[in-house]
């Protein structure tokens, strides 16, 4: 019957456009979430490690804040060594983190940053940083983390201050310190 | 998979099965459509309790009733499972029951996959229930599930509300891959797409939207279940993720759904208020575009849920624009049932009230999502009681008075007696006054900053929230009285002609009523 057959194939077709809609849900959009957020700064997510130079622009400053938050049930100690500082855009600069682990465990972390305002977040270039790997520290270690950044010479000019913040997350039930220890 | 064709031709006049096994094994559209609309009543009755859990709590400031983690899984509950326990199954209901009679076809075009979609809504919802009563308790985390709060601070029972996900969501699929297929490939010979009656129509294009998204409400609890599960970091910042990712992904399943509960009941109002004003409806054409349009807009707009979490300002302008958008095809349905009733002959039988009521009410709520679309304004809006007015205003006069109306436009056909039209009347007006006095209030308590989804508040909100309670336990009580006027219409009163609503169009009032087991086992011809 030919009705049968239509039927048949139809349903053929729909299903297809499930599967198809179902692997969007899964492979398509975080990716294209994650680029999207990279090209255009969302989310103060700020591009990897950047590899250019720049010129000085001596005759503009711009204000660069720290901040250090622990997420939930994170127990080390850890912060920036100044508030902020002020920078010319186009200038590389360092910034150390501290973080200290008073627990009697080795702990692993994973730092996440963020820049806001989020438009400024596409002209804001790290070098080097520290959130670019996971940090083991042994019970009672203290390290000093750097971050090396440049401002970018085109930030909008009514951009005059930016805040860097990090986010830190314990991360030892994901990746066991042991097997990463140096 | 074998379509109905081949059955039913060897024996013309058999009937029912009788006992228990009809209803487990019946691939009948009738029967089918029967247990989808009880199954959804039910939901509504237990969704509706707890709502009525939260308006006691919310009766008088301060906490009386229930502890704060149980009030979360009560608005928790109520959410999914008005969504996905009541409206959608409902709308499922109408479908199965009205769609081949209305296209005279003999049944729904795959009826054995017919009978498995139903019968995983039971399992699912079960499931899901079953949850409450789990260590830990159920979902608290509301309907939208947003990560890191459904996965990494979730109760245990998240997996198991995962599963009862995704079976809803396999059920929906095959239910609206099983309309696609009776719509295209069943209807009478004759019945044109451009003749097919607007229910039919609203019901095509919402299966299609089904059939888009609910694969990505899949996807999405797919990934927050390997994020519990698996150490994946899809929403989880810590491992690279991003919790805003899962936003995305929920409203980009979450706004066309909004539309698939709505667009069913766009369909049946618009074949009941031509009826009832006695005059064919207004902009037939337009209609069938303006519904598209909406479906198409639905995919653009996701992120009008999202103003505050922080997009660039040319995305929060393209949303917002869009999102005004899509007022325009709104606007011209609603226009079209006002042009339809003006200098009709109109009576106000309870279908018709519902109908009115639908459009007057649905345009407020059309009106309060317009001014939460404007993004600077909903920084303010967001999160408050506004937006719970808004969606209840869409969804109670949208969605359910819409069920209301098709249910009693359509009982006489499916019982083969009237029903009791004074106490229906008092059905709609309690509901009227209910619901209006439930949410109304809600606007004002939302713009003077009262948050959502808290069980204690300010005293200045007081007042406001006694009335809300009060309209929503005299509208829960009402629906008391709504079970009790169907028993009644099913057990006996007049007994209703085939065509019991003289403006009434479309091939369903050829059939007696009430409607036979089997119908139009041969085609009828449509001119
Ligand atoms: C003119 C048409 C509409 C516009 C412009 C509109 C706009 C909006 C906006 C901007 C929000 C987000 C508010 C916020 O969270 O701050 C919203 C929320 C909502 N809308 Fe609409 N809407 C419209 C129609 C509808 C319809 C027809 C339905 C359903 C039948 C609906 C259901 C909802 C729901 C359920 C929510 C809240 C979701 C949640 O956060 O829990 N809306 N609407
Ligand atoms: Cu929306």
């Amino acid at each position: 019957m030919s009705e049968v057959i239509a039927t048949r194939r139809l349903v053929t077709r729909l299903l297809i456009v499930v599967v198809v809609m179902f692997c969007f849900g899964i492979f398509v959009l975080p990716p294209f979430y994650d680029a999207m957020c990279r090209v255009f700064g969302i989310n103060g997510k700020t591009a990897g490690a950047y590899q250019g130079e720049q010129m000085v622009d001596e005759q503009r400053q711009v204000r660069v804040q720290f901040l250090a938050t622990n997420a939930a049930g994170m127990v080390w100690e850890f912060g920036p060594q100044a508030d902020e500082i002020l920078v010319h855009p186009g200038e590389a600069r360092d910034m150390l983190f501290v973080a200290y682990n008073p627990s009697d465990k080795p702990m692993s972390a994973q730092a996440i940053p963020s820049v806001s305002p989020s438009k400024a977040a596409a002209f804001f270039h790290k070098t080097e940083c520290f959130c670019f790997t996971q940090q083991v520290l042994q019970p009672g270690e203290r390290i000093e983390m750097p971050v090396r950044f440049i401002v970018d010479r085109d930030l909008p000019q009514d951009v005059k201050h930016l805040t860097l913040g990090y986010t830190l997350f314990d991360i030892t039930a994901r990746k066991p310190p042991v097997a990463q220890a140096p | 998979m074998s379509a109905v064709i081949d059955h039913g031709h060897t024996d013309h006049h058999h009937g029912p099965a009788k006992g228990l096994m009809r209803w487990v094994l019946t691939t009948n559209h009738k029967d089918i459509g029967t247990m989808y609309l009880w199954f959804s009543f039910c939901m509504f009755l237990l969704g509706g309790s707890m709502a009525m859990v939260i308006r006691a709590e919310l009766f008088q400031p301060g906490l009386q009733i229930v502890q704060p983690e149980f009030f979360n899984q009560m608005t928790t509950m109520h959410g999914l499972i008005m969504v996905f326990g009541a409206v959608m199954p409902a709308f499922v209901g109408l479908a199965n029951w009205m769609i081949p009679l209305m296209i005279g076809a003999p049944d729904m075009a795959l009826p054995r996959m017919n009978n498995f979609s139903f019968w995983l809504l039971p399992a699912a919802f079960g499931l899901l229930v079953s949850t409450l009563f789990m260590e830990g308790g159920g979902p608290n985390f509301g309907w939208t599930f947003y990560a890191p709060l459904s996965t990494t601070y979730g109760p245990e029972s998240t997996t198991f509300f995962i599963f009862a996900v995704h079976l809803m969501g396999i059920s929906s699929i095959m239910g609206a891959i099983n309309v696609v297929a009776t719509i295209l490939n069943l209807r009478a010979p004759g019945m044109t797409l451009m003749k097919m009656p607007l229910f039919v129509w609203t019901w095509l294009i919402t299966a299609f939207l089904l059939i888009a998204v609910m694969p990505v409400l899949a996807g999405c609890v797919t990934m927050m279940l390997m994020d519990i599960h698996f150490g994946t970091s899809f929403f989880n910042a810590a491992g690279g993720g991003d919790p805003v990712l899962f936003q995305h992904v929920f409203w980009f399943f979450g706004h066309p759904e909004v539309y698939i509960m709505i667009l069913p009941a766009f369909g049946a109002v618009s074949s009941i208020i031509p009826a009832f004003a006695r005059k064919p409806l207004f902009g037939y054409t337009s209609m069938v575009y303006a519904t598209a349009a909406i479906a198409f807009l639905s995919f653009i707009v996701w992120a009008h849920h999202m103003f505050t979490v922080g997009i660039p300002l040319t995305g929060e302008l393209f949303f917002m624009y869009a999102t005004m958008l899509i007022a325009v095809p709104t606007g011209v349905k609603v226009f079209n049932w006002a042009s339809t009733m003006w200098q009709g002959s109109m009576t106000f039988e309870a279908p018709m009230l519902f109908s009115v009521a639908f459009v007057i009410l649905f345009t407020i709520g059309g009106f309060s999502g317009l001014m939460l679309a404007i993004a600077p304004a909903d920084f303010q809006y967001h999160d408050t009681y506004f937006v719970v007015a808004h969606f209840h205003y869409v969804l109670v006069p949208g969605a359910i008075f819409g069920i209301f109306a098709s249910a009693y436009y359509w009982l006489p056909k499916w019982t083969g007696h009237m029903y009791d039209e004074t106490l229906a009347k008092l059905h709609f007006w309690m509901s009227f006054i209910g619901m209006n006095l439930a949410f109304f209030p809600m606007h004002f308590v939302g713009l003077a900053g009262m948050p959502r989804r808290i069980p204690d508040y300010n005293m200045m909100f007081a007042n406001f929230n006694m009335i809300s309670s009060i309209g929503a336990f005299m509208f829960g009580a009402t629906q008391l009285l709504f079970l009790f006027i169907v028993i009644k219409c099913i057990r006996g009163g007049k007994p209703a002609p085939a065509k019991p609503w003289d403006g009434a169009e479309g091939l369903e009032w050829t059939v007696p009523s009430p409607a036979p087991y089997h119908t139009f086992s041969t085609p009828p011809e449509v001119k």
